[in-house]
């Protein structure tokens, strides 16, 4: 497809003897919403975490907005540029307030001067609904709060495209809703998103894709409404009786 | 119903009083021996002299020995605070590199200082490797071959300029030497931060170099102040191994002084109080820092 800005061919990756990533093909076109579900070590967070090299997969090939991931460090650093990422833990500096998150990677990574950075930090801030916290610490902030500032952060980097690694995976059910929503509101502004995740109400709501991976494979791969309410594979149908029985 | 009412934390039982009244004992009678047994007179007005004197050129109170010696440690203290914190920090990094070849050059520069005692590392340093060096360096020629205000600066940061070859001598051996005990804490710092810090730093587009700087970095050296603050205090207490190099240090002074005056026990007493007030001082500081940090993170 020539119009994909993400696509996978033929990726493989070994950790050691294990065989986690089996011949993947993935295309995500420019503005599509993928969803990837499966059971755990199914290979979906090493998946996404190929796109952006925080993994280096060992055959096959990557390529991102046309551009080709290998070692060449010129390559993984023009792609990171144009993919942003949410971690399952968050993962703030927990040494800098809030807004100094936001504003330190502008300054380093862009060269943007302090005010400007200061200025769309503020906005996109403001957009997931926490500006009032900005001179807090992580470590005073709730996990929902947290994961905000996270999207906050990597949405001033203004990506192309945007990677969730299990966003809601470590909060508490209160606060799953609040990220959940600034997540569907970043997908309905036209975002590009590969979102692992176990929540289908979600994926239900906002994917234009599901992706089913098991033991490696993408065994399915469809159009929510498709995928689960009729999925073609066994697989898919045992791992959606587990899922959805509550 | 109330809560239980708060159990004190000081709670005075018989053992208490026991182990009081021993020790209250155990002093008195030190006290009684050291005034009727030990037929030493003290007498503390003899260090004074040493301490500060009357110059009657200038007509003013100038400092002796003693007060030079202070000064002298104290330069040995900062610097020696300072540059080893940099070779620290270096190696620790080398220790901490991809690059086989950092890692090998960081590892054996601790291994080696590591296992030689002190004084002995002071000994083979000094005599051994400074002679060979120091001359070809000759830091007191170009110092006297400086400008008067120059020589001042000189004389204030680095001591008299005549010494200074003394001076640089007794401070790269102690940095050189208590660089490789910071190393170790930095590399305990370094790998304190998880990696997920440093996988935050790469999907923002950080380069590697920012990502040490700004996120790595800051966060090692907080999490290791409390043994990087007790590094420090040892390397204050290091300094007096060097007098044994004839480097003009408190310790030094100390010892002349003691020959001169025969008092060895006021002396002593008095850098033992020195040492003390400028270490305790220190570490009163690095607790002052430990708790402002500690405030940001919780």
């Amino acid at each position: 497809m020539s119009d994909a800005i993400i696509r996978l061919r033929g990726v493989n990756k070994w950790f050691g003897q294990v065989h986690v990533l089996r011949d993947i093909d993935l295309d995500v076109k420019q503005g599509e919403r993928v969803v990837i579900c499966g059971p755990s070590g199914s290979g979906k967070s090493t998946t996404i975490r190929c796109i952006n090299r925080l993994e280096e997969h060992d055959s096959g090939s990557i390529t991102v907005d046309g551009i080709e991931l290998d070692e060449n460090t010129a390559n993984i650093n023009a792609i990171r540029r144009e993919v942003g990422m949410v971690f399952q833990s968050f993962n703030l500096f927990p040494h800098l307030t809030v807004l100094e998150n936001c504003v330190l990677p502008q300054i380093r990574a862009r060269g943007t001067s302090r005010k400007d950075a200061t200025e769309k930090a503020m906005a996109y801030l403001q957009r997931v609904h926490i500006p009032e916290q900005i001179a807090k610490f992580p470590a005073q902030l709730s996990g929902g709060q947290q994961q905000r500032v996270a999207i906050a952060r990597s949405l001033c980097m203004e990506p192309k495209i945007m990677l969730f690694d299990e966003p809601t995976s470590a909060l508490d059910p209160e606060m799953i809703k609040e990220v959940l929503d600034v997540i569907v509101d970043l997908a309905q502004s036209g975002m590009t998103m590969v979102c692992v995740t176990h929540e289908m109400g979600f994926a239900r709501k906002v994917a234009d894709t599901v992706v089913f991976m098991d033991g490696g494979r993408v065994i399915e791969r469809a159009p929510p409404d498709e995928l689960f309410g009729h999925p073609k594979s066994e697989r898919t149908k045992t791992f959606l009786s587990q899922i959805l029985a509550h | 119903m109330p809560p239980p009412a708060a159990r004190k934390r000081w709670a005075w039982g018989w053992l208490d009083a026991v182990l009081l009244a021993t020790v209250a004992g155990l002093l008195t009678y030190l006290g009684w021996m050291s005034s009727t047994v030990f037929s030493y007179q003290w007498d503390w007005s003899s260090i004074w002299p040493f301490i500060v004197r009357y110059d009657e050129a200038s007509g003013s109170w100038v400092p002796n020995l003693l007060i030079e010696g202070l000064f002298t440690t104290l330069r040995l203290a900062v610097w020696g605070i300072l540059i080893a914190g940099v070779i620290g920090t270096l190696m620790g990094l080398c220790r901490n590199s991809p690059r086989l070849f950092l890692r090998l050059i960081g590892g054996s520069y601790v291994m080696l200082i590591r296992n030689i005692p002190p004084v002995v590392f002071v000994f083979v340093f000094v005599y051994f490797i400074a002679s060979q060096i120091m001359p070809t360096l000759a830091l007191a020629d170009s110092v006297a071959g400086l400008s008067a205000t120059a020589q001042w600066w000189v004389s204030v940061f680095f001591g008299t300029p005549r010494l200074i070859d003394n001076f640089m001598l007794g401070l790269i051996c102690l940095s050189v030497f208590s660089g490789a005990y910071v190393t170790e804490i930095v590399r305990a710092g370094l790998q304190s931060v998880p990696r997920s810090q440093i996988e935050a730093g790469k999907s923002l587009g950080m380069s590697r170099i920012d990502i040490l700087r700004f996120v790595v970095l800051p966060q090692a050296f907080r999490n290791v102040l409390p043994p990087m603050a007790g590094q420090f205090i040892q390397l204050i207490k290091d300094s007096s191994l060097v007098s044994l190099v004839s480097i003009q240090e408190l310790t030094f002074m100390a010892q002349d002084v003691q020959v001169t005056t025969q008092r060895v026990f006021e002396v002593f007493v008095f850098i033992a109080a020195v040492y003390f007030v400028i270490c305790f001082s220190l570490s009163r500081l690095f607790a002052m820092l430990e708790r402002r940090y500690a405030r940001a993170h919780h």
